[in-house]
């Protein structure tokens, strides 16, 4: 019985993973990165990595975590949570329904359970597609839950951040999300959880300000930029140019600020690594 | 309810004449004694820290530190903190929360510093443990929002069990100019993103981020300091009492029950596995 649902979600999940739309084979997409064209097959098969320059596109929550989890392990979590206009702005509820159209998701944020190697553990997953990933109040409830729900069940929680930062139509709301999300994070540390956070390609602003820096690890994939002001923003207020590979995951990794950086094709592995480390009694 | 509007309070929030923090631990606390360095690589004069007492209690005292004039504003950075700010801001907090001491914050920034050095040394990461650290203490925080709160350079000042902010102060997720500059890619629409980013006082009161208004003078708090000052002292003083009844895990629980309960009003379709 348990078989059937856990087979059907995983229907589920892989038919999420195609809305998105990466796995148009006769397409031929170019690197936002390097301008190189390839087919979308060959695209799909690097994991969205650009063939040519390594370049890691950013991809959808979905497809992030059919390439993560164990088959048949994908439980979505909090599914019907939905953004809400605390402002009242001018055109927002309409740019939200055109995005939950586009994307199928209901705001930037999925959280799942789901296995790595047969462990357990919480996932949230940021998804750039929707208003860059940004934080409103329906990500920061959702990531809050899902600090909660790891502590509740004793699992350890890892999170994928791509966000532009907090969410400007939702205004001071977004900003207390951050305060909210950190919050949850500590109170799930301190009691012994274990929290694996993942940066991916671009992760700035409130995000990087709150949730994302908390991790007892801070993992990051290739190239992603990092950081709390956006580069435009430091050029404009210290009138310089910023030199090359400035708050990309290296640079950050040279400063103290990452653990280790994790190509797409690792996270697997990498993530299996450290819940296995944090078994209650080893394994050995 | 307010006889200016959103942007003229921005302006008011803005005036340089407005009591920073080192004015108010001037006029409301007794032996100030100023704590410098993050014991990790600086010393941020942005942030102003220390103890001192409070109606002869001691407490810790820490807020944003804008200039008076040209030089002490290049000295400050205009009160846009630096990641070693914000660092010194969590020792002084943890040494509070050490030796039991209530924590006041002061709350005046143009939001933390966007510059090379201060990316660098992960001025994000340093607001993240500003914000995980203070959501936990388990002593009596207040900040009072004095002039203009911006983005998460302020809110890392603010996570306290009340928050308090001047009548014509202003709070906001990013400065109107950003906000306009992101959403409608023009800085100069600035007096419009005032109208709608619901940032001043009265708004906040109503939508539970900010537990109280203080009454300012007519023209703004410029024109009369001492009843600036008054009107803080007597609110500080309400504050603590209420809060100085409330054990260390009571505190902690509260703040964190009021900013776990801050947009939380979407559908809650929970659906929890086995």
């Amino acid at each position: 019985m348990n078989r059937t649902f856990s087979r059907r979600r995983d229907r589920l999940l892989v038919y999420q993973a195609m809305r998105e739309e990466k796995i148009a084979f006769s397409r031929r997409t170019k690197c936002p990165f390097c301008g190189t064209e390839s087919s979308d097959l060959e695209w799909n098969r690097r994991l969205w990595v650009c063939p040519r320059c390594s370049f890691h596109t950013p991809v959808g929550a979905y497809y992030r975590l059919a390439n993560i989890l164990d088959p048949g392990s994908f439980q979505e979590l909090e599914e019907g949570l939905s953004p809400a206009d605390p402002l009242s702005f001018p055109g927002y509820p309409a740019k939200l329904a055109g995005l939950e159209e586009e994307t199928g998701l209901k705001d930037a944020a999925v959280a799942a359970l789901g296995k790595i190697e047969g462990r357990k553990a919480v996932f949230a997953v940021l998804d750039s597609r929707f208003l860059m990933g940004s934080m409103g109040t329906a990500v920061g409830e959702k990531v809050t839950r899902a600090a909660e729900y790891a502590a509740r069940k004793k699992l350890p929680l890892i999170i994928f951040s791509a966000s532009g930062g907090a969410r400007m139509q939702e205004g001071i709301f977004s900003l207390m999300q951050m305060a909210k999300t950190a919050a949850a994070i500590q109170r799930f540390q301190r009691g012994g959880g274990l929290y694996i956070s993942c940066f991916t390609h671009p992760t700035t602003g409130g995000v990087t300000a709150s949730f994302a820096s908390l991790g007892d690890f801070l993992l990051s994939e290739p190239g992603a930029l990092i950081g709390f002001a956006g580069p435009r923003v430091i050029e404009q207020t210290i009138k310089e140019q910023l030199p090359k590979g400035f708050q990309r995951a290296e640079y950050l990794l040279s400063h103290g600020f990452l653990d280790r950086i994790v190509p797409r094709s690792e996270w697997r592995a990498v993530l299996s690594q450290l819940l296995a480390l944090h078994e209650k009694g080893g394994r050995i | 309810m307010s006889r200016y509007t959103p942007e003229e309070k921005v302006k008011l929030a803005r005036n340089p004449g407005r009591p920073g923090a080192a004015d108010f631990i001037t006029a409301l606390f007794t032996d100030f004694f100023e704590q410098r360095g993050d014991r990790l690589s600086g010393e941020d004069p942005s942030i102003l820290g220390g103890i001192a007492r409070f109606h002869g209690r001691p407490v810790t005292v820490v807020g944003h530190r804008k200039g008076k004039d040209l030089e002490e504003n290049l000295r400050c950075n205009f009160g846009m903190p630096s990641p070693e700010g914000y660092r010194k801001a969590q020792r002084l907090m943890r040494q509070a929360e050490k030796f039991g001491r209530p924590i006041i914050t002061f709350v005046d920034t143009p939001g933390a510093y966007p510059g090379k050095e201060a990316e660098e040394r992960g001025q994000g990461e340093a607001i993240a443990q500003c914000l995980a650290l203070m959501s936990a203490l388990e002593v009596p925080v207040i900040a009072v929002i004095t002039g203009e709160g911006n983005s998460g350079g302020a809110l890392a000042l603010a996570v306290a069990n009340r928050v308090l902010m001047l009548e014509h102060a202003a709070y906001s997720v990013l400065s109107p100019e950003g906000f306009a500059s992101i959403l409608w890619k023009d800085a100069a629409r600035a007096g419009e993103a005032c109208g709608v980013m619901k940032l001043t006082a009265q708004d906040l009161r109503r939508g539970g981020i900010v537990q109280g208004v203080l009454r300012e003078p007519e023209e703004g708090a410029h024109t009369d300091w001492e009843a600036v000052f008054r009107t803080v002292d007597a609110a500080l003083v309400k504050e603590l009492a209420a809060l100085e009844k409330l054990k260390g895990p009571a505190l902690a629980k509260q703040r964190y029950e009021m900013f776990r309960a801050m947009g939380q009003n979407m559908s809650l379709a929970r659906r929890e596995e086995t």
